[in-house]
């Protein structure tokens, strides 16, 4: 009897990609660099964050004949982007047998009040988050693995640090409460009572956590880690540096070395200029992607 | 005394096989670089991505090490990506040969109840994630347990190898019997 889409499968593959670095790549060529990169896995999406906040306009899923083409490039998982809430393009990507489905603030949200009912689908889903409600509200959604969601796109690594203690201290915070305390906190966190006391119990998120949004060095990686994430998401810090080969294998050799300074210096070393970056705090509301989601 | 093992972790679930192995009462050290196999018992490759493990590896000056460690009589268990890692294109120390995504993509891991010889009580519910299957495999090596006539555990000398993840489970018996053979 062998069972299929269990979100113990769904979950698990998350767990395969810990300590790992997931690529955007927006071409077969940049997924193959990731893959011999060492990329855990590569983020196929139409552009990355950086152009899309360049160029402006609607961003959506990427053309299937590119995704495909990136499936036929590599053997490492392949991930794809759909616009929040867009059962469609999720549905799309399904079809395609896409790994992981990333419902994505960097994309334009196709439904301003709901994200997907991920439950329905036989893929997996990992979904952004700024703080502990909201990652709850993902998985009670459906959600496989979460991404703390930093700014994308920004080269600035300040939101993504924001998030990932937020979401850290909120979780130490419902460690030490009581059930009384815990359903109030379910209450203000706005997330279901059962995640509330699962992740109460457990001291972690029911799925893998990883960092996303500003990472754009090996130290950035480093300090992700450090705080907590099981892993990195670099999207634009690659392909928008000035040696992107170079530039993954050191992200990766850092995130896997993240507590071992002398590595993460060596693996810093030469790697010439990173992307062209962006100050988080002087964008205007308008521009901030991490505002996202709900 | 307690028994030292090493789990590989250079990228992939080990921290769910240390959890595993300190309930077991074994003394855990994760292993990053070839110095850190120093004085093990025995060592878990765990899952994970084989691409990124084999670069690791490359990257760390870790294939000659870890042949050794198995040479000088080390034991090793791999789950999934480590059973691919012990096979003959990879450290080439198992005479058996993976097939990777065997199964097929994400869309495709299933979980199944399996019946392994040496594990009593209840079947194991394996988990299997973009599994890999042995394709082909010399005479020394034996076969532990199949899925629709495909291998998934094998044994030879002493490494043990399951193509699925006994770690995500809370299922401590395979852990326990290979511990046993220490």
């Amino acid at each position: 009897m062998r069972d299929e889409a269990t979100f113990r499968v769904k979950a698990g593959l998350a767990e395969m990609l810990k300590g790992g670095v997931i690529m955007d790549v927006v071409t077969p060529e940049e997924a193959k660099v990731a893959e011999d990169a060492g990329a855990v896995a590569v983020m196929a999406l139409e552009r990355v964050p950086s152009d899309i906040r360049r160029d402006g306009g609607v961003a959506r899923m990427s053309d299937p004949a590119m995704i495909r083409g990136i499936q036929e490039a590599v053997t490492i998982p392949v991930m794809a982007k759909a616009r929040i809430g867009h059962i469609a393009e999720a549905q799309v990507l399904e079809a395609l047998e896409v790994d992981y489905v990333d419902e994505s603030e960097v994309l334009t949200p196709a439904d301003e009040a709901n994200h997907i009912d991920k439950w329905g689908y036989r893929i997996p889903f990992v979904c952004g988050a700024t703080n502990l409600g909201e990652a709850l509200r993902r998985i009670g959604e459906g959600a496989a693995m979460i991404r703390s969601k930093g700014e994308a796109g920004t080269g600035d690594i300040v939101e993504a640090v924001r998030h990932m203690r937020r979401i850290g201290s909120e979780i130490r915070a419902l460690t030490v409460m009581d059930d009384a305390q815990l359903a109030t906190a379910a209450k203000e966190h706005a997330a279901p009572l059962e995640l509330v006391r699962a992740v109460a119990r457990d001291g972690r998120l029911p799925v893998v956590l990883f960092s996303a949004g500003g990472i754009a060095t090996p130290a950035d990686a480093s300090l992700m880690m450090q705080l907590g994430a099981e892993g990195v998401f670099v999207g634009s810090g690659i392909f928008k540096s000035e040696d992107p080969a170079a530039r993954g294998r050191a992200i990766v050799e850092a995130t896997t070395h993240f507590a071992d300074a002398e590595r993460v210096a060596r693996a810093s070393e030469g790697l010439g200029t990173a992307m062209a970056s962006l100050e988080a705090r002087k964008l205007e509301a308008g521009q901030l992607l991490a505002g996202r989601g709900w | 005394m307690a028994k030292r093992i090493g789990v590989l972790a250079l990228q992939g679930d080990f921290a769910a096989h240390t959890t595993v192995l300190r309930d077991l009462g074994a003394e855990v050290r994760e292993v990053r670089v070839p110095a850190d196999l120093e004085g093990l018992d025995g060592l878990i490759i765990p899952g994970g991505e084989s691409t990124t493990m084999t670069l690791g590896i490359e990257r760390e000056g870790l294939a000659e090490p870890l042949r050794a460690f198995v040479q000088d009589g080390g034991a090793v268990l791999g789950t999934c990506a480590g059973m691919i890692m012990l096979d003959r294109a990879h450290l080439g120390l198992a005479d058996w040969t993976c097939r990777r995504n065997a199964f097929g993509r994400q869309v495709r891991s299933f979980e199944a109840d399996l019946t392994l010889p040496g594990i009593a009580g209840d079947p194991v519910r394996a988990v299997f994630i973009r599994a890999p299957w042995v394709e082909s495999h010399g005479d020394g090596v034996e076969v532990l347990a199949e899925v629709e006539g495909h291998v998934v555990a094998a044994r030879q000398d002493r490494m043990l190898a399951v193509s699925f993840h006994p770690e995500l489970t809370g299922e401590s018996r395979i852990h326990a019997a290979w511990l046993q053979t220490i």
